[in-house]
C-alpha cells in the first residue's frame, strides 16, 4: 500500500549515492526485501515503473531480491530459512529438531547496490 | 558500468529522524507508544478510556493520525490532555518527520507519556519507526483470529497485543485462544491483554502495564524494529 513511498525513497537514496561520483549516471538499483518487511515486491516494481515513467530514470533497472525468514537454532546454532510466513517458531531446527529457534533476519528493506555509468 | 555497493536501509532518512526522536524521548523520560491496528479495531476508543482514568495533573499527550478529518482529535480533546491531529492527506501511515513537526510546539519536559495513534492500517505503519519505545497492535474480536498470520510484519514487531471488544465474544465466532496462538507463532515474546472499553474488563491490567513502564523503569521486550535496527545504523 505504501510502495510508492518506498519506491521514491529507493530512488532518492540511489541518486544521492550516484551524485557522489561526478558525472555518473544511474542505470540500476538492487534492493533486498524481506518477507517480513511489509513490502510487496510486485507492488513495489509497479510503483517504481510508475514514478520513473517518462522521466530521466525511465531506463533504470530495479533488481529485487526476496529474502526469506531466517531462524537460528538455540541449541546447535544451525541457521535455516523458511519461505512460508507461518508457522515461524513452530518450525523445528531441521538439523537437531530442537524447537527453540530464534529470529535472525527477514525484515530487510535494504538497498544493496547501485549501478552507474561513469564517464 | 560500475556496480557500487551501498548497503543501507531504504528508509535511512526516516530511521535517522526516528533515532533523534528516540534520543529526545529518552532524555525527557517519555514513554512513547505507537498504536497500530486495522481501521475500526478501537484505537481511539481505547485511548479515550485510558485518558478517562488519568488524573488531570498527569502529563499525557496524544498525537492521532488520519487520512482526513480532525474527528479523532476532537473526541480525545474532551479529556483535557494536549492532543494534535496529524492529517496525512492520503498517506497511509505516519512517518518520523510528521512526528517531529507535530512535537515542535510542545515542551517535551511537560510530557511523561506520549500516545501515538497511527493511521488505521495493519501494513504500512509497521515499516516506519517513529522513535517509539514500543509498538502496540490492536485486534478486535470482530476481526479474524488469523490476522497475525495474514499481517505478520506488525505482529512480529509489536511488544504488546491488545485484544479489544472482548465483551462481544459471546456473539461472534472469534476463537480467542487461536488468535493468541497465532500471534505467538509470529512473535513468541509478545505480551497479550484482553480489554473491553464497554465493560471496563482488562482496563486495570492495561493501566498497570503502562504504570510499570513509565519513566523507563522496565525495558519493553520484543521491540525488534526499534533497538536492533537502530544499533545497526551506527
Amino acid at each position: 500500500m505504501h510502495e510508492v513511498g518506498i519506491a521514491s525513497s529507493i530512488l532518492e537514496a540511489a541518486h544521492s549515492e550516484t551524485a557522489r561520483r561526478p558525472g555518473a549516471k544511474l542505470i540500476g538499483i538492487g534492493v533486498r526485501i524481506g518477507v517480513l518487511s511489509g513490502v510487496d515486491i510486485d507492488a513495489l516494481r509497479f510503483a517504481f515503473e510508475c514514478i520513473t515513467a517518462e522521466t530521466e530514470d525511465e531506463k533504470v533497472v530495479l533488481t529485487t531480491e526476496k529474502c526469506p525468514r531466517v531462524n537460528r537454532c538455540e541449541d546447535c546454532g544451525h541457521e535455516f530459512s523458511s519461505s512460508h510466513l507461518s508457522p515461524f517458531t513452530d518450525a523445528p531446527c531441521p538439523r537437531c529438531h530442537c524447537e527453540r529457534t530464534k529470529f535472525v533476519s527477514g525484515d530487510q528493506l535494504d538497498i544493496a547496490f547501485v549501478e552507474v555509468e561513469e564517464p | 558500468m560500475t556496480v557500487v555497493r551501498v548497503e543501507q536501509k531504504v528508509l535511512n532518512e526516516n530511521q535517522r529522524i526516528a533515532l533523534d526522536l528516540r534520543r529526545r524521548f529518552e532524555e525527557n523520560d517519555i514513554l512513547c507508544l505507537n498504536f497500530i491496528s486495522a481501521p475500526g479495531s478501537g484505537k481511539t476508543t481505547l485511548l479515550e478510556s485510558t485518558l478517562a482514568v488519568f488524573r488531570p495533573e498527569e502529563k499525557v499527550a496524544v498525537l492521532t493520525g488520519d487520512l482526513q478529518t480532525e474527528n479523532d482529535a476532537r473526541r480525545i480533546a474532551r479529556y483535557g490532555f494536549p492532543v494534535q491531529q496529524i492529517v496525512t492527506g492520503g498517506v497511509c501511515h505516519l512517518d518520523g518527520k510528521m512526528i517531529l513537526r507535530a512535537l515542535e510546539p510542545w515542551p517535551l519536559e511537560n510530557i511523561d507519556i506520549l500516545f501515538i495513534e497511527n493511521v488505521g492500517n495493519l501494513v504500512c505503519p509497521s515499516s516506519y519507526d517513529l522513535g517509539e519505545q514500543a509498538k502496540i497492535v490492536l485486534l478486535s474480536v470482530t476481526e479474524g483470529e488469523d490476522k497475525p498470520l495474514k499481517y505478520p510484519s506488525i505482529f512480529h514487531k509489536a511488544a504488546l497485543l491488545i485484544l479489544t471488544k472482548v465483551d462481544l465474544l459471546p456473539y461472534v465466532p472469534f476463537d480467542i485462544e487461536a488468535a493468541k496462538a497465532n500471534a505467538r507463532q509470529v512473535n513468541p515474546a509478545i505480551e497479550i491483554l484482553e480489554v473491553s472499553c464497554a465493560t471496563g474488563k482488562g482496563m486495570d491490567e492495561w493501566r498497570a502495564w503502562l504504570d510499570e513502564r513509565r519513566g523507563n523503569r522496565r525495558p519493553i521486550a520484543a521491540a525488534i524494529n526499534t533497538g536492533v535496527v537502530a544499533d545497526k545504523q551506527h
